[in-house]
């Protein structure tokens, strides 16, 4: 089965997000740039698969700041190629619906049954890429995936409805699944690992022109004013625990 | 009149989701500001009907048959339903079928859409979003101007009551011609037993904070000493550093305990659907911007690391 990962770079929610000049975007200038957490997983459950004996990995991402580091960890897990589209500037807010416009015209030039990502990333503002990408390009798909099985032409994917529930269905392939867990925590590669892979393999690069706008027009980002919000507690680790501890005493939830 | 307004019933079995009737609620709002009918689309002919008397009209989405699903089917549904009646704003919610269909039918249709969507209004001619990105670090003002404006809304936005009314809305039944390549196979139902966290007063919830596995005795011991269960956030889970059971928000359960104790959680949406509601939140983050003191009572940024054994030696732990 051929898998295509579709990867991608976002700002490190760890770090302070701060807005840009014209307030309709984050600044990007002084942020980490890494690679989206579902798109994490999305990689993980295609290695699982080669793993399995069944699958060939192509990860593919548009150009984003940092994005060769990703891609080169990718290989160095196990992925067979790595492609990067450019051709976009690099350093602005892909949309959604750019994103998918870049993606579909490479994929319609390529050959695959799956494509496999994140089922959302923390900028979606105009939609989840896996719905999108496939409607784009025509074929099947799911979003909040967290198993999936290939079954000669079609593919029986699980995915998560809530509260634990799943709903199982059959999708003829190819198909585009946003990935929601793997069925294990992401590999790690070591340093070495990616070394080599960055000594020894290539990242391809191909230039597309595309586009297609589904989001509308940002008037304004900002943080959320605070609507109340917690009385934070002042003080040392001791001088704090002393006022939960009061505060939980007051609700009669403990004696001591 | 025309309609204005489609709301997507998410139900695939059972009660219609608490999310339709927040959507109904403020459907009709958004519907007298277009002055249009509000429109229900339902999967199947056999649901609770008396219940989506918030609504002017019920479009039957034929062929969707309940107790299953399918994205494409679904999907085919919905779309008979918009074009047979030609919305302004279609409404889902960010749950699974809404992060299944907005995309795909905004695409299809050519419209503007909006995602973690928190509030929404008419401006002219336009529809306004505000919407939550970078898990809730920052909002988002967007304004959509296509003829068809298509919106996924974080549950819990806006309040369900208003979308309980009693009417009696027509019925209009949709037959949907597109045969989708995939079949809706089976619903699969959680395994029950185990820790029940939702019956627990209070809860010590732990988040990705923690760091790794050998840390979450730290909070056991604490939890153990307050003799109540461990609750965590998604990625605790994912790790497998504790079973499904424990998992609170959107694909885990809603709990509501007097105090809900959170110790390394960011506070992303899909967690707060599942705990916001609790009566008193206490949250430790060593990130004074974390979301989650967005809805906690009482917040401190002091390292889980030095707060819960100290916390612990207070309840003879
Ligand atoms: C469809 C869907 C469904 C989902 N369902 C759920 C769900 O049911 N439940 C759920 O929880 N998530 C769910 N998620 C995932 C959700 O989007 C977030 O990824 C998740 O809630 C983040 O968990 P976290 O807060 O533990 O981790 P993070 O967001 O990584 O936050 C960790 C926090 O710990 C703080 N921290 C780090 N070190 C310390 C320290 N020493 N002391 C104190 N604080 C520290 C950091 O500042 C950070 O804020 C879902 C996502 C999707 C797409």
């Amino acid at each position: 089965m051929k898998i295509v990962v579709a990867m991608r770079q976002l700002a490190d929610l760890v770090e302070e997000l701060e807005v840009n000049a014209d307030g309709t975007d984050i600044d990007r200038d002084f942020v980490k740039f890494v690679s989206n957490e579902w798109d994490e997983a999305a990689l993980e459950e295609a290695l699982c698969h080669k793993d399995d004996g069944d699958a060939e990995i192509t990860v593919v991402a548009l150009d984003e700041p940092d994005v060769d580091q990703t891609l080169y960890t990718a290989l160095a897990k196990g992925a067979d190629r790595a492609v990067k589209l450019t051709g976009h500037d690099p350093e602005g807010w892909i949309r959604t619906g750019d994103r998918a416009a870049i993606l579909a015209s490479w994929l319609e030039r390529d050959d695959f049954d799956l494509v496999l990502t994140g089922v959302q990333a923390a900028d979606d503002l105009d939609g989840q890429l896996a719905g999108v990408l496939a409607e784009r390009l025509g074929v099947r798909h799911a979003a909040v995936v967290v198993g999936f099985h290939d079954a000669d032409s079609a593919v029986q994917v699980e995915q998560e409805l809530g509260g634990g529930t799943v709903a199982v269905s059959s999708l003829e392939l190819p198909a585009v699944l946003g990935i929601q867990a793997a069925r294990q925590t992401p590999r790690y590669a070591s340093i070495t690992r990616i070394r080599q892979a960055q000594q020894t393999q290539t990242i391809q690069e191909v230039e597309i022109s595309a586009g297609g706008s589904l989001g509308g027009t940002v008037r304004k980002i900002s943080p959320p004013k605070k609507r109340g919000g917690a009385e934070m507690l002042e003080g040392s680790a001791s001088e704090v625990a002393e006022r939960i501890a009061e505060l939980i005493r007051s609700k009669g939830l403990a004696r001591s | 009149m025309a309609i204005s307004v489609l709301v997507l019933s998410e139900r695939i079995a059972g009660e219609h989701p608490e999310a339709t009737f927040e959507l109904l609620g403020k459907g009709s709002k958004l519907a007298k500001q277009l002055g249009g009918e509000l429109a229900v689309a339902v999967a199947g002919t056999d649901y609770p009907v008396q219940e989506l008397g918030g609504a002017d009209v019920i479009l039957e989405l034929a062929g969707l048959e309940a107790g299953a699903y399918a994205a494409p089917i679904w999907e085919a549904g919905v779309a008979a339903a918009i074009a047979a009646s030609s919305p302004r704003v279609v409404l889902m919610s960010t749950g699974t079928v809404g992060l299944d269909l907005g995309g795909s039918l905004a695409t299809r249709f050519g419209g503007q859409l909006a995602s973690y969507v928190i509030d929404l209004d008419v401006d002219g001619e336009e529809i306004l979003a505000t919407a939550q990105l970078y898990g809730g670090k920052m909002l988002a003002e967007v304004a959509l101007d296509s003829f068809i404006c298509f919106a996924t809304v974080i549950p819990g936005s806006f309040p369900a009551d208003d979308g309980r009314s009693t009417g009696s809305p027509r019925v209009e039944r949709i037959e949907v011609g597109e045969k989708p390549k995939a079949v809706a196979m089976a619903i699969r139902e959680p395994e029950t037993g185990g820790v029940d966290i939702t019956a627990a007063p209070m809860l010590v919830s732990v988040g990705r904070g923690i760091g790794s596995s050998d840390n979450l005795e730290l909070v056991q011991e604490l939890a153990d000493a307050l003799k109540v269960p461990l609750s965590a956030s998604r990625p605790v889970i994912d790790s497998g550093w504790l079973p499904k059971p424990h998992q609170v928000g959107k694909s885990g359960k809603k709990v509501k305990p007097s105090i809900y104790l959170s110790f390394g959680i960011s506070g992303a949406p899909e967690h707060l659907e599942g705990m916001r509601n609790a009566e008193m939140i206490i949250a430790c983050n060593t990130d004074p911007g974390a979301p989650i003191f967005e809805v906690a009572h009482f917040g401190t940024t002091v390292d889980l690391f030095d707060l819960v054994p100290e916390l612990t030696e207070r309840f003879g732990g």
